[in-house]
C-alpha cells in the first residue's frame, strides 16, 4: 500500500474528517453531560427514593441496560416519531447514548453511595446536619471519587457507541469515513485512521480521568 | 435545679425483640456517669436513642427539660419533625467506636464542618474553635493530615474534638477505646478525663473497668435491656449487689 494517495486523499477530506470527528465528539459529550445528570436523579432515586420510585427506577436500569445499544438508537428514532415526538437522527442519537448512560450512571452512583459505611451519615447527623446537607458535604464527595474511574470507563464507551448513530444517518465519524471510502476505495487506510482518531479521543478520556483522579484522591 | 437528662422508662423494640425494657437514667449537669455490661445488653441503643440514631416506641428521654425525639400531640405520639430533630441533635455529642471521621477531610475541616454548616459561624471562627479543641486533644500539628494519616487514638481525638467542638450538655461516648490498639487507648481516655476535670457532662459506655472507676461518679451496669445496678464505682465495684454484676466484674479485666 503506497501512503502517498492516501496522503493526498486525506488533505482533500480533511475537512468532512474532521467535521465527522467533530461530530462524534460532541455527540458523545452529550450523552455524557446530559445522561450524566439524569443517571444522578436515577441513582438518587434507587438510593433513596420511596419504594414504588425504586422499583420504578429499578426497572428502568434493568430494562436500558439489558437492551443493545443500537436497538435503543433506533427506537429513539422509528419509535418516538409514531407517539408524535418528531425528532432528527442526531436528537434520537442523543437521547439513546444519554438513556443509556443514565443507567449505568444511576447504577454506579446507588452502588457508591451504598458502599459507605452507616456510620459516615451517623456522624454527620450527630453533629446536626440535615440529611441535605449530609449529602452534599459527606456522602457526594466520597461517592463521586469512589464512582469515578468506572464513569471514566462509561465516558469511553459512549464515545464508542456513538459509531452506532451512522445507522440512522448521523454523519459521525464513522458514517464520514464509510462515505469518504465509497468514493475513494482505500478502505484500509481510512479506517485504520478513523481508528486511531478514536483511540486518541478516548485516550484523551483516560488521561483526563486518571489526572482528576490524581487530583482528587484522598491521602493516607 | 432542672435536670441534663432523664430517660423514663425507655422501651426499644428491633421487630419483635425487646433491646431496652424500661430503662430509666438520670445526670445532672457535671455528671459523669460511666455505663457497663455485657455484650447485647443495649448500653449502645441507650445511647443512640438519646441522639435519635434509632427510634424508641415507649418512654421519655428528656434534656433539660425539652422531651427529645417525639412530642404527643392530641394523644398521639408522634416523631418530630427532621429539622427539630437535628436541632436536638446539637444538644448532644457523641464519639463512636469506629471514630466515623469523614475520610475526604482533613482533621481541620472535620472539625469545622458542623462549627461552618450547622452553627453558621465564619470560616475564621470556626477555625479558631476547631484549632483550640485540636489543641486540647494533642493534635494541633497534625490539623492538615487526613483521618488516614492518622493513627487510630488520633483519629479518636479528633472525633472527640469534632462533637466537643459543637458545645453539647452532654458527650456520648460508645466504647471509643475499644477499636484501638492496646497502645493507644490511654492517649484517648486521658482526653476524657481531662473534659471530666472540666466538668463536661459525659455519658460513657466503656469495657475499662479501671478507668470507668477512675473517672465516673456513678457507674450503670446495664443487663439484658434493663439496668441492673447503679451507684458509686467505689462501692459497686467491691461490693456488688446483684449475682450477674458480680459475675460481670469477674469476668472483665482492671487494667
Ligand atoms: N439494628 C439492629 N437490628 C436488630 N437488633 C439489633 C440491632 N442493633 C442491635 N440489636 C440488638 O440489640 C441488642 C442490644 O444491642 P447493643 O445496644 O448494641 O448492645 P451493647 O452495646 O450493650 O453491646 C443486642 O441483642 C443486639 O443484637
Ligand atoms: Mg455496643
Amino acid at each position: 500500500m503506497e501512503l502517498g494517495p492516501f496522503l493526498n486523499e486525506l488533505w482533500i477530506v480533511r475537512y468532512i474528517l474532521l467535521e465527522g470527528l467533530w461530530r462524534t465528539v460532541s455527540i458523545s459529550l452529550l450523552a455524557i453531560v446530559a445522561g450524566s445528570l439524569l443517571g444522578v436523579l436515577v441513582g438518587l432515586a434507587l438510593t433513596y427514593g420511596a419504594l414504588p420510585l425504586r422499583w420504578l427506577m429499578r426497572g428502568y436500569t434493568d430494562f436500558i441496560r439489558g437492551t443493545p445499544v443500537l436497538v435503543l438508537v433506533l427506537a429513539s428514532y422509528y419509535m418516538l416519531s409514531t407517539i408524535g415526538l418528531q425528532l432528527n437522527p442526531f436528537e434520537a442519537g442523543v437521547l439513546a447514548l444519554a438513556v443509556f448512560c443514565s443507567s449505568h450512571v444511576g447504577e454506579m452512583l446507588r452502588g457508591a453511595l451504598q458502599a459507605i459505611p452507616r456510620g459516615q451519615t451517623e456522624a454527620a447527623k450527630v453533629i446536626g446536619l440535615t440529611f441535605h446537607q449530609a449529602f452534599i458535604y459527606v456522602l457526594a464527595p466520597q461517592a463521586i471519587r469512589h464512582v469515578l474511574p468506572t464513569w471514566v470507563n462509561t465516558a469511553a464507551e459512549m464515545v464508542k457507541a456513538s459509531t452506532l448513530l451512522s445507522i440512522i444517518g448521523v454523519g459521525e465519524l464513522l458514517l464520514t469515513t464509510q462515505e469518504i471510502i465509497s468514493r475513494t476505495f482505500m478502505s484500509l487506510p481510512f479506517y485504520f485512521f478513523a481508528g486511531a482518531l478514536y483511540f486518541v479521543v478516548n485516550y484523551g478520556i483516560e488521561r483526563f480521568g486518571k489526572y482528576v483522579e490524581r487530583r482528587t484522591t484522598i491521602p493516607s | 435545679m432542672t435536670k441534663l437528662l432523664e430517660i423514663r422508662d425507655l422501651h426499644k423494640r428491633y421487630g419483635a425483640t425487646e433491646v431496652l425494657k424500661g430503662v430509666d437514667c438520670d445526670m445532672a449537669k457535671g455528671d459523669v456517669v460511666c455505663v457497663i455490661g455485657s455484650s447485647g445488653s443495649g448500653k449502645t441503643t441507650m445511647l443512640r436513642c438519646i441522639n435519635m440514631l434509632e427510634e424508641f416506641q415507649g418512654g421519655t428521654i428528656r434534656i433539660n427539660d425539652e422531651e427529645i425525639g417525639y412530642e404527643t400531640v392530641g394523644g398521639m405520639r408522634r416523631r418530630k419533625r427532621e429539622r427539630e430533630i437535628a436541632r436536638q441533635r446539637l444538644l448532644t455529642g457523641m464519639a463512636f467506636q469506629q471514630f466515623n471521621l469523614f475520610p475526604h477531610l482533613t482533621a481541620l475541616d472535620n472539625v469545622t464542618l458542623g462549627l461552618i454548616k450547622v452553627k453558621k459561624l465564619s470560616r475564621a471562627e470556626a477555625r479558631t474553635i476547631a484549632e483550640r479543641w485540636l489543641e486540647r486533644v494533642g493534635l494541633l500539628a497534625r490539623k492538615d493530615h487526613y483521618p488516614g494519616q492518622l493513627s487510630g487514638g488520633q483519629q479518636q481525638r479528633v472525633a472527640i474534638a469534632r462533637a466537643i467542638a459543637m458545645n453539647p450538655l452532654l458527650m456520648l461516648f460508645d466504647e471509643v477505646t475499644s477499636a484501638l490498639d492496646p497502645e493507644l487507648v490511654n492517649e484517648v481516655l486521658q482526653v476524657i478525663k481531662d473534659l471530666a476535670r472540666d466538668g463536661m457532662s459525659m455519658l460513657i459506655v466503656t469495657h475499662e473497668m479501671r478507668f470507668a472507676y477512675e473517672v465516673a461518679n456513678r457507674v450503670i451496669f446495664m443487663n439484658q435491656g434493663r439496668i441492673g445496678e447503679e451507684g458509686d464505682p467505689r462501692e459497686m465495684f467491691v461490693t456488688p449487689k446483684t449475682e450477674r454484676l458480680a459475675e460481670f466484674l469477674k469476668t472483665s479485666t482492671f487494667r
